[in-house]
Formats: C-alpha cells, structure tokens, sequence
C-alpha cells in the first residue's frame, strides 16, 4: 500500500490545463503546449517543496492544522512574498465553472465596498489567553477530574453551540477539569423569536384573555420553542417571585398556565430547567399569602392548581437521580407536621401530598386526620379565632374529606359505622364517615353511569373566577386545569341548548372541571381550545346526553337562560367519572388519552398509561 | 540577490569570529574576556579534525579554493585574506599550479569551513559535514554555476540509463541470496544506493528512466525512509536538483554504513566478479563503510540505528571522552538554614535534619570522576540572590518526595484557554513560579502562578525618590500599581517557537520565526536585546543551567552558543544536515545537544565547539530532549512517538520506549531522576520507569567498543502511566522541586 501511495506522490502533477488557465488570466494568450508542461512540472516541484516546508512550520506549530500562515512562513523561506491578506471564510474558497469544452477551479475574488465594511458592526472580541490549573492525583489510567456540571448547562451549552457556531467561533467550549461553573451562557434570539417572546408574555400576564389563551394554545403547541424555553423558565421563576411578594394572585395564576402550557407541549424537554419552574411552582403551593384579601379571594384554588401541577412534574420528571418526588414530598410533609404552619400553607401541603396519589394519602395523609381534626376542631369550635383561621380550617377540612373519602372507602370494610370513624379519626370522624358512605353510594351508582360531580363556584370579583372542583370523590391523578375560556370558546358553542352566549368584553369565564379519571377529561377540554374539535364534540356532546353537564349561571338567577349580564360568571363543566364510573370512563377515557399520547409523542406515554391506571385502582 | 546579501552575512560572521580571538576592534569582547569563551584557532583546528580522520588531503585543497574563489568573486577581499592566512596558502595559491605547494594546516581551514556553514562550503562536495544556510535561491546557484558543477559533477559519469534498473536488481538478487546472517547487514545499502543510482539518473535527464527506476524500487526501501523518498519522488529534473537541500545533504556527506568485514568482503567480490563498476563507483565515492571485525549485526539492531538522513554515526565520532559528571555545587553556608529551619520547626525536627544534610555536604564535597574541571568553561559568580535561591532549593529538596513505580507524581496540568491553536511554546521557571507561552501571534505572555503577581520597576524619575539604603530596597523599586497576574511582551515578528527561563528568574528568552532571539527583562518586562545571527526561523532555545549562556537552533541548520552581553554568538556548532529542531543543555553546562530534522541528536562540546557525540536511531524529526539530572543519560522523542534512551558516557542507545501515537514535544525526568515523564501531541502524559531503564543496563566492554546494541522490548514493563487529556496536547512537562508533575499545553477545541 505504501508502494502505490509513493507512485502517486511520484506521478501528481498539475494538468498543463491549469497552466493554460492561469497563463490567461494574465493576459498570456497562447502559450505552447511543451511550455505547459515544462511549467506544470516546475510549479509541481515547487509547490511541493512548499509544502513540505510548511508543514515544518506545522509541527514546530504544535499543531495538527496546516495554517495559510504555515504556507505564508514557507513562502517567506524560499524568499518568496508571502500571500498577503488572503483569508476565507469558505473551508474551499473555489468556484467552480465548465463551458467551452474546459472545466475550471476559481478563486472569487468578490468586490467588496470599503463602506460596507467600515460600517458592519466588529465582531465580539475573541477571548483572551488565560490559564487554568487542573490537579490530577495519581490515578493511571484516569483522565479527566471530576467536572462539576450543572444539569442543564450541558444542554445549554450544545444549543448554543449550534446557534453561535457561524458568528463567534466559542472558543471556550467545555474545558477539561473547569472546576468552576461555567457562567451562564445567555445565546441569542433571532429578531422574530424576540418579537415572538415579548407578544407570548406581554399576552400571558396582560388583561386581554383571548389574547392570552392563544397565547397559551401557542406555548403549548408550538415546537419551535426550546430556544426561548431558558427565558420563559427565568420569566417564570422572577415572576412568580415579585408577585408572590405583591400578592398578585391573578398573575400567579397566569404565570401557572403558563407552566401547564408549558409542560402541555411535547417538544420541550423541561428536565433542565425544573430548578427554576420547581421552586415558582411549589410557592404557589405553600405560600402563606397568595392575595390581598385571604379571606375572600379564592387563592385555594391556585395552590390546588398548582398543586395538581406539581404531582404531575413529579409523575414525568422524577427520576431516580432526582428525587423530585421524595424531596418535595419530604418538603411538604416538614412543614405540614409544623406545629406553628399558617392554615394557608397547611392547606397547601396537603394539597400537594393529595395530588400525589392515593398511596401518599395511604401512608401521610390518613395516619393524621385524628391530629388534624383535632387541630380543625380547635379552631371551628374554639372561642376567640380569626375569620381567616376559620376559613382556612374550613378549607382544609373539606380538602381532607375530599382526598380522604375515596381512599378511605377503598380501604375501610363496610359498613360504615360513625362512631367507629370517631374513634379511628377523631373529629373528623362524622363527616369521613358520611362523606364515605357517599363515595360508597356513588361506585354503587356507577352503573347508572351518571355522576355529576362538580359545580364551581365563582367569586363576585368580575376579572378573576376561579372555579373549583367541590365534591369530587376520586384521588386519582388529575390533570389540572384552569381554563379561561373566553365567551367564543368552541367547547360551548356545540352544546345544545346552551343560551346564546354572552359576551361582554370584560367578563372573564372560567371553565374548570376534575373529576377522577380527570387526567382525560381535562384533556379533552385543553384539547378543545387548542386542537380543532374531534375530542371536544365526542366527549362534550356525550357528556351533553349522559353527563348533564352543570352550567350555573352563578350571578344570574339559578335557572337563566339569558346571559344578559355583562358580569357573569362561571361554568363549569364536569364530566365525572368518580369512582363509581369506571368501566364507562374507562372505555370513553382511553381513547382520548391515547390520542393525546400520540399527539404528544414520548413522554407523554406515561401520562397516558396513568389514567389507565388510576380508573382501574377504584376496583 | 537575497542569496548574495546570506552569503555576505556569513562572511562577516567569519570575519568576527576569526578577529575575536585576536581581540582587536571589538572592546566589548574584551572587558569580558577572562570569563567568555574565545573561539581558540585551537579548537577550530581540531573541529576540522573530527569531522573526518582523513589528514589534508587533494579535496580538501580544492576545497578550500573553491572557498577563495566564491569570496574574491564577490569582492570579499578582506575574508579571503584572513582565510588565507589561516590556511597557511601562498598568495598564488589560487593559481592552480601552486595547489600542491599548498598543503600545511589546510586542515584547520577547512574547520573554518566546517564552522561556516557559509554558502560556498555547501556547494562543495568534498567537505563532509558542513551544512548550508539554508536554501539557495536559484538565482544565486546560477551565478555560481562553476562551483555546482563541481557539486553536481560527480554524477555526471556516464553510465546506460537502462542497465541501472539491471544493475540495481542484479545486486538485489545478490542481497536476497546470501547467508542469512549476512543479508541484513548488506541490505542497508540499498537505500543509499538506490537514491544515488536515481539522483544520477535524474541528473542526466534520464527523466523516464528516472522514474520507472524510482516506481520499481522505491517500495523496497525501509519504511522510515518515506519522508526522503517523498521529496526525492518530487525531484525529477535536472533543474530541480539545484538548491534541493535533500540533494545537497546526499552529495555533501557520504551515508555511513557499519558493516562487517565478512559481509563487505562479499560484497566487494560480489560485484568485482561482476564487473559492475556503476555500482562499485557509487559505494566508493558517496559511501563511507564502516567496516568492523566479528559477527555480523542482526536485522534487529539494524533498524535501531539506522533511520538518520546519513546513515548511522560512524565509531569514531562517539569515541571522544565526554566529561558527564555533574559539577561540584559550590558551599554555600548551611547554617543560615539550619537557623531557619529551626525557626520553622520548633524542636525536635533539627536533629532530624542534621543527618541528611550531612549527607548532602559530603556528597558535594565529593568530586564526581567523570566531570568537567570545575572552570572548564568559565561560569558566572553566584550573587547573593542565586545563593538565597540554593538554599530554597534545598529546603524544597528536603521536602521532596520520592518516586519510583509505586509512588507516582501528582500532575497538575495548566491549559491554556482561548489560544486558538496559537500555542507554541512553553516553559516554567526552576521554583514553578512563573509560566510563559510563545504564541503563534508573535507575543510572548508571562503569568504568575503563584498568589504573587508580577511587577514591573518604578520608572527611573520614581526609582530616584526610594530610599536606596533600606533594607526592603528590592520591594521598593517594585511599582505596585503595575501588578498583574499576566504580562505581555510585544516585539517578534513571527511566531514564537521556542521560550526559556534565566535561572535567576530575572531574563527570559524567545526565539521567533523572524529569526531572532530576544532577551526580555522580567524587572521590567522590555525586551533587552535581539540576537540576530540565525537568517531563518530559530527553533529553539534554551539558558545554560548556570545562566549567562544560551543555544539557539534553528532551520540554517547550525546551533549557536551565545553569552547574553554578546551580541554575536561565541560558538557555532555545525554538522546537522537538516533544521535543529531542539536545544537542550547539559546540567553541567559543558555540553550541547541539539535535535535535529536529519533525524540525529547531536552533543557538543561547548569549549572546544567539536561535535563529540552523533546518535542515531530516530525516525523522525527530534522534537524534545532531555538529559538525566546525573548528566549520563539522555533521551530524546521525536515524531515518530518514540523515546530513545541514551548512554552519553558510552555514546549507545540503551533503551526504547514505545506507547506515544504522536510527535512527542516534551520529556522531563523527575529530579531524582526515577520517572521519566514524556508529552505528546497524541494527548497523553506518559510515565516511565526510568530507574529501571537504566538499572537494568550492564554495558560489556565489547558493547562498548562495537556499538552493537541489544535492545530489550520492554516498553510496556517500563509504562507506569498513562494520563490522558480531553483534548489538549502537552507541549511542556516541568517537575518542581518537589517532583509534582506540571504539565502545560493550548486546549484545542
């Protein structure tokens, strides 16, 4: 093989071609063939000879490179000008053109205005030298220290790679042993993605609510975002951090659909960027105060919204690396066993530990209802409370019932007897005890496959309405979902006999529904103001001839079917499918979890199978 | 015309060198003269006698004739007296009637030559060993036309271009058929043979046949050889041959080959019987054999020796006494440390102490056998600085830990971010204080490794208000608003390739491929002096172990001794026939070894400027050297990735270390001397048993006398480690005083 290698190297000449070419492009008309190959032979050599001369300079260069300015060293031995001033861009600066019978290699040499250049921006200024030491205790073999990498930045780091590599060559790069964190890389948006940025959060925590569903629709579907995912992770976590301070709760709100929207879109990995969204989104959970006025806004449902947000990340994110799950368990557990815990953030705990499943509830929630009730009674029938410990002992006493019942039906061997209850839980005992037997009552009635769960309740303040699932017996695994639906929201338009809508400009409606199984029926609601229609007019009219969804005109006489007012507020449609529905829910609920897996591509799949499973864990 | 202006520098440079000695118009030479060097006619006379056994000879004269001639053709009218009068030649001597009368002493002229490496000598077939400057510019080989001519003539004999390939198979059938023990040994002449047989062809425009004869046999020659054979395979015309430098070093020194008498004998009868006179001719004209009694060499310790641009080292040139010994280190007063020590220690740890040190003294007191008189070549006085810095060297020495298979060094590596590939060369000072980089954008860059930054001396208005007496006058002079981690020295014109440390830390030297060495004040962080001397890119350079002195190589082929208050240089070591690609020196300052592109490793004697080892083996360009910190070893690593191991004392390669993929750029041995740690391009730092090495070593007389080496294949036993880099070759390799591991190279993304 060396042999034929060594032949070549013999036979390599220029084409006398290329002599005739150049001679040409130097006005030197007909050149006579032997002359051709007289100076074809001679540049060859020379060229040669340079060569191998620049690749001394190559060497003595520490480099594996051959360098225009190794040639240019070359040159400057033979006593030869060096090329001044070439530089390329191009990895082969040669143009290539055929005609007249000849085929040819060319340099462009483009006209350059001198303004042009001039006025072009400088480039970033490479980086100086700098020098870094890495210690490396004996071990043979090894290689590289450890690297303290943060997860994420690696990925980060790629991205940027790929969008920078043609403006600034990133000399930087991973270094070996860097034992210090790289500083965040911050990579650059395109003018549009800017423009595409500003609108998406000008539109998610503006007043405009059709502006902002789209908004949202286009977050959750859009699979052009990973470049922007790192600034809307940092828009949320700042966001949620100056708000939970002003007790903005319509803006956390906001900011919390827009992490739902975020985590609806399949073509975002959000692994890398949960230590910022984790921390915004457990703060909506736990926060003490989440509004201006605890005792009539309904922050109660943003943390179970959020709360509902957080069992799901910790369904598709938890790993065995992680952890999520049992540190944020760990986390709520901590601060609900605290004696001195605000009600607010007591709620809020149980909240996220009852989203999580009915094992948790199993093994953290029903071991402490005794303690709990205790604590409920204190205050509901101690003397001197505050209207807002009331309200929040209320409210954690019917969030215990709700997550409880189900759990508890499933575990407690009829029948069901109410002094039993008082004795294995306390205060609380009664009411479990009825709120079981309608649980009971409930799966027994699944075979009328008719449940409606479900009503909302909505505030007399116009610009927010949060709804809220009341009586809904199930643990399972639910989607949450707060859906603003604006007054020409598709999921109403096919109802029968629904009212003309109303539609005045700043009525804001809110659409809430959970249920068990709700993981899909929620879906199917996301799906309708996002996708187009198929789930929505299978699942809703269903629901229309077997559901009877509730819609209550809260403001409006029980019964009105005119929506006259301009203040009006909200619906709620619940498709239940408690416990005691399981078989139906199951059949309808597949389908469209399947559908939404398909849509949303691998990671989903977990979520799809869960629902599955939840529907049958009520057996 | 560029050609014209090299030749007359090197004139001026033989002029200086020759009026040094004689001290006459150049005062600054002489304030320093007890101390420099002077270039004895003494030792250029015994230059001239080692380059080649053969006493004054025809050639020689004609040489130096043809010397004359090129001078006076280009008015040198000064230099061709001086070279005259050296010569001892009568004023007629250039009437070439009179060349017979002229003979006397013409052997130190032709020393002169040697030294020269002037244009004129290169062109000269007969002068062995001399070297040109560089590349001639075709322009100027056509004014010279008579004198290549001669070059060139002895291969203009006349031979049937056709019968070459007849004659060259014939001798290889020959080769093929003999015993077994001797084929190997006759198979070196191959290569030499078949380059000569082409060259003629090629000379005589044979152009066709040139080829054809190059297609059928170049595959036949030893695989190391490929580089040479591509530049020859370039050379296919008559016109190419002119300021080839490949060509020259062929014609201009004569392939040493080593074979045994019984195997030359059958050569010889060989072709004798077979009237093969084309082939007779080119072994008698362009081949020195080398011819030893006894059993033939096997195919094995062949190839270890061979490989070099000119075949191996022929057994007188490494017959010279070679002073390895370390020199004694001067006393220094131990009790200035031993109170600090106690200072330090509070009690207990003294006396503890006290043995050791004891050991030290005696150690030093003792005179090695095998060094150098101590004022063999005038060193500079220690000041009171350097003696501070002995006893930190001792202190730090104390505390050194020992090393040896079990007990490997820690490395710490310090990669030089955003270089941009513009890295190339590095070098740490002797307490790891301070780092420096060459880079490739011509800047020389200086940082601190230690919390101590670097600072420049106040201006000389400011320096006049300090108070000169205090005690802290050196912390005063400093200008504290200057400190900063790096610095950087602005003054080359081309890439810096080659960066050493002064001893004292106060100089720094670069060498640049615009020729120049520059010597850069660390007080001040300006450059000193340019030494220009080399006319092409100097590869490299380094301090004497003692300061003051320093070597540069480069691609005109000679290594220069300078002093740094010298503005020329003092000794010029010719006989490389490729670019020096590195410089080291020996630690006691005595000698020089240069690596070199012709794929040798050269030691020079710095008193004499006489070449006293050549050690071949590589097969490929030398890139890092190293010598063993007892001064009797000596490795090398080239690019072939290999390390070669050699005994200085018997001038033999005592071991091979193969495991490197890549150009290994940098060898260090610990100070002890037990690990021997090389870096490669291939990104790797590799650690070797060198105690074991060279402990395993038992050189028999009959080693000695010969050369024949016995190399055992342990490279795998001698591999302690391996550390790998990402990506970052290791350009340089340092061992601080305690033998941590530094290394250093351009991460290259």
């Amino acid at each position: 093989m060396a042999e034929e290698r060594r032949q070549k190297h013999c036979s390599v000449v220029l084409p006398t071609e290329s002599m005739k070419a150049m001679a040409e492009s130097v006005g030197v008309g007909q050149l006579q063939e032997d002359s051709c190959v007289a100076l074809s032979e001679e540049v060859s050599y020379r060229i040669k000879e340079i060569a191998q001369d620049a690749l001394k300079f190559m060497h003595h260069g520490k480099r594996r490179k051959l360098t225009t300015s190794d040639i240019d060293n070359a040159l400057k031995l033979k006593n030869v000008e060096p090329l001044y001033g070439f530089q390329s861009q191009e990895f082969i600066p040669f143009r290539f053109a055929s005609g007249g019978g000849r085929e040819l290699h060319f340099y462009e040499e483009k006209e350059v205005d001198l303004s042009d250049i001039i006025n072009t921006p400088l480039p970033r200024v490479p980086l100086d030298v700098s020098l870094k030491a890495t210690k490396e205790q004996q071990k043979a073999e090894s290689t590289e220290p450890l690297k303290v990498v943060k997860p994420g930045q690696e990925e980060e780091g790629t991205i940027q790679g790929k969008s920078q590599g043609t403006t600034t060559p990133d000399g930087k790069g991973k270094e070996k042993g860097l034992i210090r964190l790289k500083p965040r890389s911050t990579h650059e948006l395109s003018v549009e993605q800017q423009l595409y940025y500003k609108e998406i959060t000008e539109a998610c925590v503006g007043s405009c609510e059709a502006k902002r569903a789209e908004a949202l629709q286009s977050i959750a579907t859009d699979p052009g975002l990973y470049q922007m995912l790192p600034r809307f992770s940092t828009f949320i976590s700042e966001g949620v951090r100056v708000n939970v301070v002003q007790n903005n709760l319509a803006l956390l709100i906001y900011l919390m659909r827009m992490v739902k929207a975020l985590m609806d879109n399949p073509t975002l990995y959000l692994e890398k960027y949960l230590h910022e969204l984790i921390p915004a989104v457990v703060t909506c959970i736990v926060s003490k105060q989440l509004c201006l006025r605890p005792d009539v806004d309904n922050h109660w449902a943003l943390r179970d919204f959020a709360a509902r947000l957080m069992a799901q990340s910790c369904k598709t994110f938890s790993t065995t690396t992680n952890n999520i799950q049992s540190r944020i368990t760990k986390t709520f557990t901590k601060s609900w066993l605290d004696d001195k815990t605000q009600w607010t953030t007591r709620y809020g705990c149980i909240a996220g530990l009852a989203e999580l499943g009915s094992d948790v509830i199993k093994t953290l929630i029903i071991p402490r209802l005794a303690v709990e009730g205790a604590r409920i009674k204190a205050v509901m029938e101690g003397p001197v409370v505050s209207n807002i410990d009331k309200i929040g002992a209320e409210h954690v006493q019917s969030l215990l019932l709700k997550h409880c019942a189900s759990v508890i039906a499933k575990l407690r061997p009829q029948p069901d007897n109410v002094d039993q209850y008082r004795t294995d839980y306390g205060y609380l005992g009664p009411m479990l005890c009825s709120h079981v037997m309608k649980a009971r009552t409930q799966a027994a009635l699944q075979a009328q496959q008719v449940n409606r769960t479900t009503l909302t309740i909505t505030q007399p303040r116009p610009t927010l309405s949060v709804s809220q699932s009341g009586l809904s017996g199930s643990s399972g695994p639910r989607t949450p979902s707060i859906i603003k639906v604006p007054s020409s929201l598709t999921l109403m338009s096919p109802r029968p006999g629904t009212p003309s809508q109303p539609s005045p400009p700043a009525t804001k409606y809110i659409v809430m529904a959970t249920s068990a199984g709700a993981a899909s029926t929620q879906q199917v609601i996301t799906l309708s103001s996002s996708q187009s229609a198929s789930p929505v007019t299978s699942t809703v009219p269903s629901a229309t001839s077997t559901l009877q969804p509730l819609v209550k005109l809260e403001s409006g006489s029980g019964a009105g079917l005119t929506a006259s007012r301009p203040l009006q507020k909200y619906i709620v449609v619940s498709l239940p499918s408690s416990a005691s529905s399981s078989l139906e829910t199951k059949s309808s609920v597949l389908p469209t979890s399947i559908s939404s897996s398909s849509l949303d591509g691998g990671m989903k799949l977990e979520r799809s199978e869960s629902p599955g499973a939840s529907t049958q864990s009520p057996h | 015309m560029a050609a014209v202006q090299g030749g007359m520098g090197d004139a001026d440079i033989k002029t200086d060198i020759k009026t040094e000695p004689s001290a006459d118009g150049f005062g600054n030479n002489n304030a320093n003269d007890g101390r420099v060097l002077s270039a004895s006619p003494g030792s250029s006379s015994s230059t001239g006698s080692n380059k080649q056994t053969a006493p004054v000879t025809p050639e020689d004269q004609q040489t130096l004739l043809a010397v004359l001639q090129f001078l006076k053709k280009n008015k040198l009218t000064e230099s061709v007296e001086i070279l005259r009068r050296e010569a001892g030649l009568p004023e007629n001597s250039l009437d070439p009637k009179a060349n017979e009368s002229a003979g006397a002493g013409s052997g130190g002229a032709a020393g002169i030559v040697d030294l020269e490496g002037g244009d004129a000598s290169s062109l000269l077939s007969r002068v062995t060993g001399s070297s040109s400057a560089g590349a001639q510019a075709p322009t100027k080989v056509a004014e010279d036309q008579p004198d290549v001519s001669v070059v060139l003539s002895a291969y203009s004999q006349q031979g049937d271009p056709t019968l070459y390939k007849v004659y060259y198979r014939d001798l290889k059938k020959f080769i093929e058929t003999v015993l077994d023990c001797h084929r190997a040994e006759l198979s070196q002449v191959f290569y030499p043979l078949f380059v000569h047989m082409y060259l003629e062809l090629v000379y005589n425009n044979h152009e066709s046949e040139a080829k054809a004869f190059f297609e059928k046999f170049s595959g036949d020659q030893e695989c190391y050889y490929e580089e040479d054979l591509r530049i020859l395979s370039g050379l296919t015309k008559k016109e190419h041959m002119r300021g080839n430098e490949t060509l020259l070093d062929f014609r201009t020194s004569k392939f040493v080959l080593r074979i045994s008498r019984d195997s030359y004998q059958l050569l010889k009868r060989h072709l004798q019987e077979r009237q093969n006179n084309q082939i007779w001719n080119i072994i008698q004209e362009h081949l020195y054999i080398d011819i030893f009694d006894g059993m033939p060499r096997s195919k094995s310790q062949i190839d270890a020796m061979s490989g070099s641009l000119a075949g191996e080292a022929k057994r007188e040139a490494n017959k010279t006494k070679v002073y390895y010994g370390l020199l004694k280190e001067p006393e220094i007063e131990l009790p200035l440390d031993d109170e600090d020590e106690e200072a330090e220690n509070e009690e207990g740890k003294p006396k503890k102490k006290k043995p050791k040190k004891d050991s030290v003294g005696s150690k030093s007191k003792k005179q090695d056998p095998n060094a150098p008189s101590q004022n063999r070549i005038p060193l500079p006085e220690l000041k009171d600085s350097d003696k501070l810095d002995k006893i930190m060297y001792m202190k730090e020495a104390t505390k050194r830990i020992r090393l040896g298979p079990d007990n490997l060094p820690s490395v710490c590596f310090y990669t030089f971010l955003n270089a941009y590939q513009g890295l190339t060369a590095v070098d740490l000072t002797d307490d790891s204080s301070l780092i420096a980089g060459g880079f490739a954008d011509s800047t020389v860059r200086v940082w601190s490794v230690t919390p101590k930054k670097l600072r420049k001396v106040k201006s000389a208005a400011d320096l006049n208000l300090i108070d000169k007496e205090s005690d802290d006058v050196l912390e005063r002079i400093m200008d504290e608003k200057t400190a900063s981690e790096s610095k950087i020295m602005y003054g080359h014109s081309g890439p810096v390739y080659g960066i050493s440390f002064s001893p004292d830390r106060n100089y720094l030297l670069s060498s640049s491929e615009d020729g120049t060495v520059r010597l850069w004040s660390l007080l001040t962080f300006t450059c000193l002096v340019a030494y220009k001397g080399h006319n092409y890119p100097v590869w490299d350079t380094q301090f004497s172990p003692y300061g003051y002195y320093f070597v540069s190589g480069g691609h005109d082929r000679v290594a220069r001794l300078w002093a740094t208050d010298h503005y020329q240089p003092l000794r010029i070591f010719s006989g490389h026939l490729a670019d020096i690609t590195c410089t080291r020196f020996h630690p006691n300052s005595n000698y020089v070894a240069t690596g070199s592109s012709d794929r040798t490793i050269r030691l020079w004697d710095v008193l004499s400027g006489n070449c006293v080892r050549i050690f071949t083996g590589h097969k490929g360009p030398i890139h890092s050297l190293a010598f063993s910190p007892n001064g009797k070893f000596l490795a090398s690593g080239a690019t072939d990735g290999r390390v070669l191991l050699w005994d200085i004392g018997h001038g033999l390669m005592v071991g091979e270390l193969k495991g490197h993929t890549d150009t290994i750029y940098s060898l260090r041995f610990s100070r002890d001397g037990e690990i021997l740690a090389s870096g490669s391009m291939d990104n790797t730092v590799r650690l070797w048993d060198a105690m074991k090495a060279f402990d395993d070593l038992e050189t028999d007389d009959f080693t000695a006398a010969t050369g024949h080496i016995h190399l055992q294949d342990n490279s795998q036993e001698l591999l302690l480690g391996t550390y790998t880099t990402k990506s970052t070759p290791v350009i340089h390799l340092h061992f601080t005083r305690r033998n941590l591991l530094l290394a250093a190279g351009a991460f290259n993304p």
